[in-house]
């Protein structure tokens, strides 16, 4: 994986010395919180309901077990002793002190890392495919691109003060592992008539209150014109963009409101002026960064056989391991999703184990997914069970990748000072509740996400079943939808109706599920079951 | 006058400057104030005449200035540019590397703080037109 040079290393020490600089202004009362605000925000520290909450980057969601064993002392030194892992792939520490926050940065620039442009109105750390470089469906590594693009987007004099956040995803295969088309910026790495690679841009995807999917405005960038294709569709955003209502400030808004076509036109024109600006950097620079980005040494002889006579083993296998390119190795997933837990959470403990299996089993190296769990990206089949082993006795074996209660979940009511409702504990309850019933695995592939309010964060548009916290009269309501898709065939969740107090909205989703299970043909998913029969049978069953 | 942070040589323009609409309209003025609604593109036609765009920044989260900046400065402008209005201590090294070269805040930067926010990072990702040399340049030779 990528390495910091000293001029990367000069960057992340510089920012943690400003941020002190800054904290210190800000404790001394030379600055307002007002004017503190936005320079905490580009930090990544939040002020919520109560106490400052963290978010660390990780970019395009990769660590090796140093950076993980770090990620977990620091849960133990200025956290409760754990940490939550995102839907944006990154981790937040819930329970920060403005004092020591400079010293944690300190900590985290030790092992290359940072919380540089994890919240506020700038370019976000950028996400991609957790499976990238292993699995056999894509046409080339695409963390290579998004390292390029995470350096052009740090610290952009131009782009700090957008009229919104803005994340950009870079994807390489024609499974959309990562939600791409979600983003304000989806880009997916493909390979022209020609055998030539570039870059396909999506341009105005985004979730909360008004969720839209992406169109494609350019199918073919070239590799040499990337960074200067991005800065066009930036620059045209920073203009134009939206900055009367905050709810209309995201690109979507900007590209819906002009039509795509007309945001392309100014994007092609701007990208005209920009070419002879030299602001794209040589290929050799990309050709530097793919050089971190090598196939691990793969042993070419590892059986591709695994013994599947412990029957519990067997399951996790078939649930939580995906293809690997490489014959003989397998991309094993870790659920952060215990019966009853809350998604997302990994204890110190745990994350000092992972880290170890990570580099005892996968080249020292694992992933965060946007769902919420963790991939150790190149296993040896033969050392699967072990690893499994381990894992379950950890607490981390739960075979339940893309069941219903692999729930992604935002940290709602609990944590964040926007909430309406609480998304952790009803996602424990649901959790139980199919424990309890044993229909998580009949049910096969069904992916459930709660969102403590409109801002989306649990991508609740996106799920085959949705949960929406609302407020209705100052009591906790949610709504539920059904319906929604992020992969290939991205699709929103439709409203069922009128919301539901908890336990309603648990009754709710279990009738949904009977229906499923009732009607389906074939191998059909609940999605596919959904998408033929339609909303009208289960609007039936859950308000008849 | 006293408050404007300035990095040029040359002399200040000593009048007040006019509104874009007002500057396209009689073109004899050679101080402009692009607020952030107006297109610095507009005025792309008219640099040769004009020796100072004062860029306002009603409030510092509205960013579409450091574009304005930059639009002038890709088109060859070499006049004055000047941030005026809410210009925080922490945005000023992104506006010099945006192009600004004066800067009229309207509460006045602690000295050393200011100094501190330019001379703070030795690096810079990006190329833009105040000729520092990008990381990757380094990198490359
Ligand atoms: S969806 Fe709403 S409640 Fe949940 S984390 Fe985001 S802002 Fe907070």
């Amino acid at each position: 994986m990528y390495k910091y040079d000293q001029y990367d290393q000069a960057m992340v020490d510089t920012r943690v010395e400003e941020f002190r600089d800054q904290v210190k202004r800000r404790l001394e009362g030379k600055i307002s919180e007002d004017q503190f605000k936005p320079l905490r925000l580009m930090n990544g520290l939040y002020l919520q309901l109560h106490a400052y909450m963290l978010r660390v980057a990780i970019p395009y969601g990769t660590l090796n077990s140093a950076q993980m064993h770090a990620l977990a002392d620091i849960a133990d030194k200025y956290d409760r002793g754990y940490g939550h892992f995102t839907t944006r792939q990154n981790i937040q520490y819930n329970w920060i002190k403005l004092e020591e926050a400079p010293d944690l940065l300190a900590d985290l620039a030790k092992v290359e890392m940072h919380a540089i442009q994890t919240s506020g109105n700038c370019i976000r750390n950028i996400s991609s495919d957790q499976y990238a470089g292993a699995t056999a469906d894509e046409i080339i590594d695409p963390r290579p691109y998004a390292e390029l693009l995470r350096q052009w987007s740090s610290f952009h004099p131009e782009f700090s003060f957008l009229p919104r956040k803005f994340k950009i995803c870079v994807i390489a295969s024609d499974t959309d592992r990562a939600a791409m088309k979600l983003h304000d910026i989806g880009i997916q790495i493909v390979k022209n008539d020609a055998g030539e690679i570039g870059a396909r841009f999506y341009v105005g995807g985004g979730m909360g209150r008004t969720p839209m999917i992406a169109p494609m405005i350019r199918d073919f960038v070239p590799l040499d014109q990337l960074v200067t294709y991005s800065e066009a569709c930036l620059r045209v955003y920073n203009r134009y963009g939206r900055r009367d209502n905050k709810y209309k400030a995201r690109i979507k808004i900007l590209v819906h409101e002009l039509g795509a076509e007309e945001y392309t036109r100014q994007v092609e024109e701007e990208f005209a002026h920009l070419l002879d600006q030299g602001v794209e950097p040589p290929l050799a620079e990309l050709e530097r960064i793919k050089t971190f980005f090598p196939n691990p040494p793969y042993d070419k002889d590892a059986s591709d056989e695994i013994d599947r006579s412990d029957p519990d083993f067997a399951v996790w296998v078939d649930r939580n391991t995906a293809p690997h390119k490489q014959a003989g190795y397998a991309i094993a997933n870790i659920s952060l999703k215990p019966i009853g837990g809350i998604p997302g959470d990994a204890s110190t403990a745990q994350m000092h184990l992972m880290a170890e299996l990570a580099k005892d089993y996968s080249f020292d190296e694992c992933r965060v997914t946007h769902a919420q769990n963790i991939v150790l990206p190149d296993v040896k089949k033969s050392d699967l069970y072990t690893l499994w082993q381990k894992l379950d006795e950890a607490g981390l074996g739960t075979p339940n990748l893309d069941q219903i209660d692999d729930i992604i979940a935002c940290p709602g009511l609990d944590y964040c000072s926007l909430a309406n409702a609480r998304s952790i504990p009803l996602a424990q309850r649901i959790s139980e509740r199919y424990a309890n019933n044993g229909k998580s695995d009949v049910l096969g592939e069904l992916k459930l996400k709660i969102s403590g309010c409109i801002n989306a964060c649990g991508h609740h548009h996106a799920g085959h079943i949705g949960i929406l916290g609302v407020d209705r009269k100052g009591v906790e309501n949610y709504q539920l939808l059904l319906g929604g898709s992020e992969g290939a065939d991205t699709s929103l969740g439709k409203i069922t109706g009128r919301g539901f107090d908890e336990d309603g909205v648990i009754d709710a989703i279990e009738k949904v599920t009977d229906l499923y299970l009732d009607q389906k043909e074939d191998g059909e998913r609940f999605l596919d079951t959904y998408r033929r029969i339609g909303m009208e049978p289960f609007k039936e069953a859950i308000y008849e | 006058m006293s408050d404007i942070l300035r990095f040029r040589e040359d002399e200040t323009v000593d009048h007040a400057s006019v509104t874009v609409d007002a500057f396209l309209e009689q073109t004899n003025s050679n101080a402009v104030r692009i607020e952030p609604g107006d297109d610095a593109r507009a005025l792309l036609q008219h640099l040769d005449q004009i020796k100072l765009v004062e860029v306002n920044f009603p409030v510092f989260g509205d960013g579409r200035g450091y574009s304005a900046a930059r639009v002038l400065r890709e088109a060859g402008y070499d006049g004055e540019i000047r941030a005026v209005g809410d210009v925080l201590v922490d945005q000023i090294g992104f506006m010099r590397r945006c192009g600004f070269d004066s800067f009229e805040p309207e509460k006045a930067f602690d000295e050393a703080d200011a100094k501190a926010a330019f001379e703070r990072w030795p690096e810079v990702y990006q190329p833009t037109t105040d000729g520092r040399t990008p990381i990757w340049a380094k990198r490359h030779g």
